[in-house]
């Protein structure tokens, strides 16, 4: 372990912290007005670290029996984060590997994928450290939402929720000066990402399916036109 | 909701995100070489990010003209090469202040 690589994954993991402290607020208010106790919320939030698959499994959790379409729905919509975690398998460092990759596996997230993406290598101290912000961030968000309901200022929780989205845009922008076939992947997901809310048909597809569709098509164009010839 | 049901969506819930997550990270060892394969996943990660951002962007804060200027004053600070938290910081005072002059 290094140490200066823990602390600094630390850091980079504050704003995913900050960022999920107000996704998992909605979701604690969310499950307790669902029905749901405290501590079976904090649970769920500590145990599977998913927004749209927790957003989505506490819906299904209020029928009884639906266990074959939870398992469903849980894949469809998590299917990114296999994506994810291959791409992150090509980039971590030597040391990383057996039952460390068991263990912080568990932590992939769209947010944490990102960071750590952004990497030259992924140290194990680095992928540990960055997990712990947004890990306590997710849990105690959840916790707070649950207890408090609606006390955090509007204005405060309005402006937090572009916090997520400023990081991403942070982790893209600079890619998209690389080369025209970054920006043109990146304009085509904008744009299936776009149709999936508007169009007809289309915008009754849950998000975290329609997001796994648009961001393999745009993919599989971008390697099919503009396949990376020889990357590091 | 009674426990045994709670409990048993709740195992379905963490196996199946737990499994899907852990078992291609930890069993994926070696270099891939095909330039398809290579290609497609490194394209994955800002397809993704970008599908997640637009256009939930505009509809995450209360005022979708807030979240615009936000997303340009976002977009100009990654290309001043900023760091993720000083994007995440500024994009967030940015709609703060916006919505102070916004009623809604």
């Amino acid at each position: 372990m290094s140490k200066q690589n823990f602390i600094r994954g630390i850091k980079s993991g504050v704003p995913v912290g900050l960022g999920y402290l107000s996704v998992s607020f909605t979701f604690g208010i969310m499950a307790i007005s669902l029905g749901f106790k405290i501590w079976q919320t904090v649970l769920i939030s500590m145990l599977t670290v998913t927004s749209a698959g927790q957003f989505s499994g506490i819906n299904t959790m209020l029928v009884s029996g639906q266990y074959i379409e939870m398992l469903i729905s849980q894949l469809t919509i998590n299917i990114r984060y296999s994506f994810m975690s291959i791409s992150l398998s090509q980039k971590v460092s030597k040391q990383f590997s057996g039952i460390w990759r068991w263990i912080f596996g568990a932590m992939i997230t769209d947010e944490i994928f990102g960071i750590a993406i952004s990497e030259k290598e992924i140290t194990k101290s680095f992928f540990a450290g960055l997990c712990i912000m947004p890990y306590i961030g997710w849990s105690f968000g959840t916790f707070l939402g649950a207890l408090l309901g609606s006390v955090l200022p509007e204005r405060l929780m309005s402006a937090l929720s572009i916090a997520i989205y400023g990081m991403f845009i942070a982790i893209v922008v600079p890619e998209m000066e690389k080369g025209i076939s970054v920006i043109i992947v990146v304009l085509l997901a904008a744009l299936l990402s776009t149709a999936f809310k508007f169009l007809p048909m289309l915008k009754n597809v849950p998000g975290g399916i329609s997001i796994s569709i648009c961001a393999i098509a745009s993919s599989l164009i971008g390697a099919t036109f503009f396949p990376i010839k020889d990357s590091d | 909701m009674n426990n045994k049901s709670y409990f048993i969506y709740l195992a379905i819930m963490v196996i199946s995100t737990y499994l899907i997550r852990a078992i291609p990270f930890a069993l994926v060892k070696e270099k891939i070489e095909n330039t398809f394969i290579k290609s497609f996943l490194s394209y994955i990660p800002y397809a993704v990010l970008t599908a997640m951002t637009i256009p939930a962007i505009f509809y995450a804060p209360n005022s979708v003209i807030a979240a615009t200027v936000g997303l340009f004053v976002a977009i100009l600070l990654s290309l001043k090469k900023a760091s993720l938290m000083t994007v995440a910081f500024v994009a967030s005072l940015t709609v703060f202040v916006c919505e102070l002059f916004i009623t809604v």
